[in-house]
């Protein structure tokens, strides 16, 4: 069973801090996550009166506060216009309505779990982790950090020239992903991220240049070719390895398509 | 023990809470059984209810975070969903009925959010309330009858 012996609503981020120090002493976001494990948690630390619950924006980037909701990224508008929606298609069919209200950018990107739509896709955008003490990271190398007792402030987006599209497999809506795509050309330069492998969303680079000159039907084969044979993927009983690259190359190829539409 | 207080279903009630009580337990204490506990995993929907207006799992707070804030269940919501579950119920969309609190509540935050949603739009709204019962096809044509009858008037 959960339990919690005591709980602490975070006056500001060094008692926040302090407190995740302590042994059994946890963050609590949406707690959607966190109430499944059959943990005993010390103090749960609850960040809500912290005001990290907005999403802030200026010419160069868009700062989200580590307890906005899925919900809030799902409707932000200029958020969603920047990305051409991929945002919003990524979390839409996250559960429902009433666990995207409750669940947090803050908590799904600090899991960094293996299933998670919401990794895909800001892996593929230039994206920073702001953290309390280790200050402001890529999202690409926080990916791939150990879990540590540091805390996230704000997930970072830099505005910069940005053709992006998502696309998962469900096996029903409101399933875990089967497999996750996000495809994006940031300032220029390809990249794929593929979540849901199941492992945790791997970023690859264009670094071939394969895409440099524009897309084409030979270049965007040659892509896809490129991804399907740099991310491994793996079986479990939402399906094969085999059924995942495919699917890989299919979405990804989808993806291409759609950066070729976008103006 | 954590002193709160609460409005709920538009009184204000204080309260002395374990810090690991669950909202969901706190409203049945409170005598709003409408709330249902069906899966505890988030994935039902049963345990509905509006916090500030906004549909959340009622199943997955803690009822320390909702100290200040407003909540509302189907008992205090009675006009509101009176003017839609007649249509449902003509459908015979319900069986067992379990699902339809969680249901209701989520549809009151749906309309009141859009007041005209499309056939796609209810279901990616409802999508994360389930039914062991029923197809949801009844539910939709419930709800699409009484958005269609509110046109005619
Ligand atoms: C049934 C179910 C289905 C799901 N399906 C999907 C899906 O299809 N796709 C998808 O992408 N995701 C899915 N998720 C994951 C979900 O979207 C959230 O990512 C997850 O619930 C964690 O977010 P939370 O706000 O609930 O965090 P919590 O559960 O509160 O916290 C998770 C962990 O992060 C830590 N933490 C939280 N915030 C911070 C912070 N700011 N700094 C440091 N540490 C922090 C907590 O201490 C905890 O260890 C699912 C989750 C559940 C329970
Ligand atoms: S009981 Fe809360 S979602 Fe099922
Ligand atoms: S009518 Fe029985 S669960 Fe919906």
């Amino acid at each position: 069973m959960f339990t919690i012996q005591k709980y602490v609503r975070a006056q500001s981020l060094e008692e926040a801090y302090e407190l995740n120090q302590g042994k059994n002493n946890r963050i609590v976001a949406g707690m959607l996550w966190l109430r499944l494990g059959k943990g005993r948690v010390n103090t749960a630390i609850d960040l809500t009166d912290l005001g990290l619950n907005t999403i802030e924006e200026d010419d160069e980037k868009f700062s989200i506060g580590a307890m906005v909701s899925l919900r809030s990224l799902e409707q932000h508008e200029s958020l969603n216009s920047y990305t051409n929606n991929a945002v919003c298609n990524a979390v839409k069919d996250i559960v429902g309505v009433q666990f995207r209200n409750l669940a947090t950018i803050g908590g799904s990107i600090w899991g960094r779990f293996g299933f998670s739509d919401v990794l895909t896709v800001f892996l593929a955008m230039d994206s920073y982790v702001e953290l309390y003490k280790g200050g402001i990271i890529p999202l690409s190398e926080f990916a791939t950090m150990k879990k540590d007792k540091d805390i996230i402030v704000r997930i970072i987006v830099k505005k910069i020239p940005l053709k992006i599209a998502y696309r998962a497999m469900r096996a029903q809506r409101t399933d875990f992903p089967v497999l996750a795509c996000a495809t994006s050309i940031v300032d220029g330069k390809a990249r794929a991220v593929v979540g849901a492998r199941p492992a945790r969303a791997k970023l690859i680079m264009d670094d071939k240049d394969i895409l440099t000159s524009g897309i084409s039907e030979e270049s965007k084969n040659t892509f896809v070719e490129y991804v399907a044979n740099n991310i491994p993927t793996s079986s479990n009983l939402r399906g094969s390895a085999e059924y995942r690259t495919h699917l890989l190359k299919v979405l990804t190829s989808r993806n291409l398509t759609e950066l070729e539409e976008i103006k | 023990m954590i002193d709160i207080t609460i409005t709920l279903n538009g009184k204000k009630i204080s309260d002395s809470i374990e810090p690991d009580s669950i909202l969901l337990d706190f409203l049945r204490d409170h005598k709003c059984y409408s709330v249902k506990r069906g899966c505890e995993t988030t994935n039902c929907g049963l345990c509905t209810v509006l916090m500030d207006g906004t549909p959340i799992l009622s199943c997955s707070m803690l009822t320390a975070r909702a100290d200040g804030h407003t909540i509302q269940t189907l008992e205090g919501l009675q006009e509101e969903a009176s003017s839609f579950v007649g249509f449902i119920a003509d459908q015979g969309a319900d069986q067992c009925g379990f699902c339809n609190p969680g249901f209701v509540m989520n549809t009151i935050a749906l309309l009141k959010e859009n007041p005209d949603p499309t056939d796609d739009e209810i279901r990616a709204f409802l999508s994360g309330n389930l039914c062991r019962c029923s197809g949801y096809e009844g539910q939709l044509r419930g709800i699409r009858n009484y958005l269609n009858s509110r046109v005619k008037e």
